[in-house]
């Protein structure tokens, strides 16, 4: 029995969720070896290698896993598959991506998002948009599983692993890399943020989002927003916190002018300490707040901003 | 161009599911059901294909207990052409959905199949890239945008940090994100007129694939509560108590 992990990275700077996600990948007891497939990706495996708990490190660098598109890193992963009991990827749009092919392909059922190892079989994993926690037993010979990165902890650091190359190349007629968008940010990324500071429908619109900013710099937080904001198109929805968006478990969870959609408390109600802003006194976010403050968010932020 | 639609029937997004009390499952009795959000965007986006001339013919497809036919009636009503309940009354995982589906996409051969990137329920995320990978497609999960031109679909895709934009060669598959298109509502002729419209029923057991469970549900448990907290004055006593009592700041 062993585990391989495929790492998360954007060829430059590898995810926080890859440590996490060893971490939980650890939970099942086996020597875990980490894939990591990109283009130039040496540096990055050095830092893999680093993390604790990393038996071998396998390094597939070659331009045709350059974007992670699904259909080359999915028969990459493939290709490996033959030597590993448990196969596990982070919960990410990458590993959500390629992840089920792999498990189609291997004929083999995915266990989705989980957030507890109970043993190298059972898992536990949210359902309902977390209104439940499913338990559930793999009856499969090999496991697919993908790690909701947020409900497991950093590794720390060992002595570099070994590492080897995977020399060989997939490349699919199937799909091609076109173009990537990168949303410019100074913050830290939502799923990283030890704070985070969302708005919801109640910021009026896109412009007042910019109230935010003073307080997210002062507190090194990432800024989201709940669906509400997004659908009525305040800002873009990779800013979304929820079932359908990001799921984030910071230290500080600053909740304004949001009402608390079962949708919404989905994707932050694991945060340490959350603060809701509302001017409703009814709004469903106060029920999961340890602070709430009932008043105008207009009011508030200025205020807010000075006090820090 | 065909375009074949994969739905579900599910909660109402609207409605909180409740555990029940044996911890054996969520308890759907009486439960509000409707279209999952994703499916709708999906039968949307399809639609708006065959205004603009893209496709020619819209096929929705679920598989279901007899119930999930009023979803398929739904799918026609807001402009699908035809109709495929696969009935089951078995409890299916993503890998048998997706197997099923590659059976109804070897039978009507669509040039692209569009669905929701996951459904609201199970919450897996798995069945169109399953679905891809068993057909030998190529997949562009997550769409934010989908254009179509000389054999080849361009699909941007919602990832974290930005939008990835690839070209897939048809015959691929797509699944749908939030901001793909604002779905529209059935208007009452539309209605009554899906009622006329060709449903095909064809059962689930009679398409050859294997069903057998390959997860056991073991238990479900409502997730642990959060305690309710305390409703502060001010500003002043929010940030003092974030510094002194949650020491977070």
């Amino acid at each position: 029995m062993k585990t391989l992990v495929i790492a998360d990275h954007d060829n430059g700077s590898l995810k926080p969720e890859t440590s996490k996600t060893i971490n939980a990948a650890l939970k099942l007891g086996f020597a875990v070896d980490v894939l990591i497939a990109g283009e130039n990706v040496a540096p990055m495996s050095e830092i893999v290698a680093s993390i604790a708990g990393v038996n071998t490190v396998l390094v597939a660098d070659h331009s045709e896993y350059a974007h992670q598109l699904a259909e080359n890193i999915a028969d990459l992963v493939l290709s490996l598959a033959p030597d590993y009991s448990h196969l596990v990827a982070s919960a990410t749009t990458t590993g959500k991506n390629f992840m089920p092919r792999v498990a189609a392909l291997l004929d083999v059922a995915q266990i989705s998002e989980i957030i507890d190892v109970v043993d190298a079989d059972t898992f536990k994993r949210p359902i309902y948009a977390g209104n439940a926690i499913a338990t559930v037993k793999s009856l499969d010979s090999k496991k697919v599983l993908t790690v909701r990165a947020s409900s497991f902890d950093l590794q720390g650091e060992q002595a570099p692993a070994e590492s080897r190359v995977v020399d060989s190349v997939f490349s699919s007629e199937l799909s091609a890399f076109v173009s990537v968008e990168q949303t410019e940010s100074e913050r830290p990324e939502l799923t990283a943020a030890q704070v985070v500071i969302s708005g919801g429908r109640g910021m009026q619109n896109g412009e007042n989002f910019s109230l935010l900013n003073g307080i997210a710099d002062k507190l090194g937080a990432a800024i989201g927003a709940s669906r509400a904001a997004v659908d009525a198109g305040f800002v873009p929805n990779d800013m979304q916190v929820g079932q359908t968006g990001k799921i984030v478990a910071p230290n500080l969870y600053i909740a304004v002018g949001i009402s608390g959609a079962i949708q919404h408390l989905a994707g932050m109600k694991d945060s340490k300490v959350i603060v809701a802003i509302n001017k409703d006194p009814d709004a469903p976010i106060f029920q999961v707040a340890d602070y709430g403050l009932v008043a105008d968010l207009f009011d508030v932020l200025p205020e807010l901003e000075q006090a820090l | 161009m065909k375009v074949l639609v994969p739905i579900k029937r599910v909660i109402d997004y609207n409605v909180k599911a409740r555990v029940k009390a044996d911890n054996s499952d969520v308890d759907l009795t009486n439960v509000k059901m409707a279209l999952n959000p994703f499916c709708e965007i999906a039968i949307e986006e399809a639609i708006r294909l065959k205004e603009a001339g893209t496709a020619t013919e819209v096929i929705a497809v679920t598989i279901g207990a007899k119930a999930s036919q009023e979803q398929l009636r739904t799918a026609l009503a807001l402009g699908a052409d035809k109709a495929i309940h696969i009935e089951t009354d078995e409890k299916l995982e993503s890998l048998h959905v997706a197997k099923l589906l590659a059976k109804i996409v070897e039978q009507e051969a669509p040039e692209l199949v569009i669905l929701g990137k996951q459904s609201i329920d199970s919450d897996n995320n798995q069945t169109g890239q399953m679905l891809a990978a068993l057909t030998g497609r190529g997949q562009g999960t997550f769409a934010s945008k989908v254009d179509i031109a000389n054999g080849t679909v361009n699909v941007t895709r919602e990832v974290d940090g930005g939008l990835q934009t690839v070209a897939l060669k048809l015959p691929a598959v797509v699944t749908t994100d939030l901001r793909l298109n604002e779905p529209r509502y059935a208007s009452l002729p539309n209605i009554m007129k899906a009622k006329r419209k060709p449903l095909e029923v064809i059962a689930a057991d009679s398409l050859g694939v294997d069903l057998t469970p390959r997860i056991e549900l073991v238990a479900v448990h409502e997730p642990a509560k959060r305690s309710g907290g305390i409703i502060v004055d001010d500003v002043a006593q929010l940030v003092d108590l974030l510094k002194t009592q949650a020491k977070v700041i």
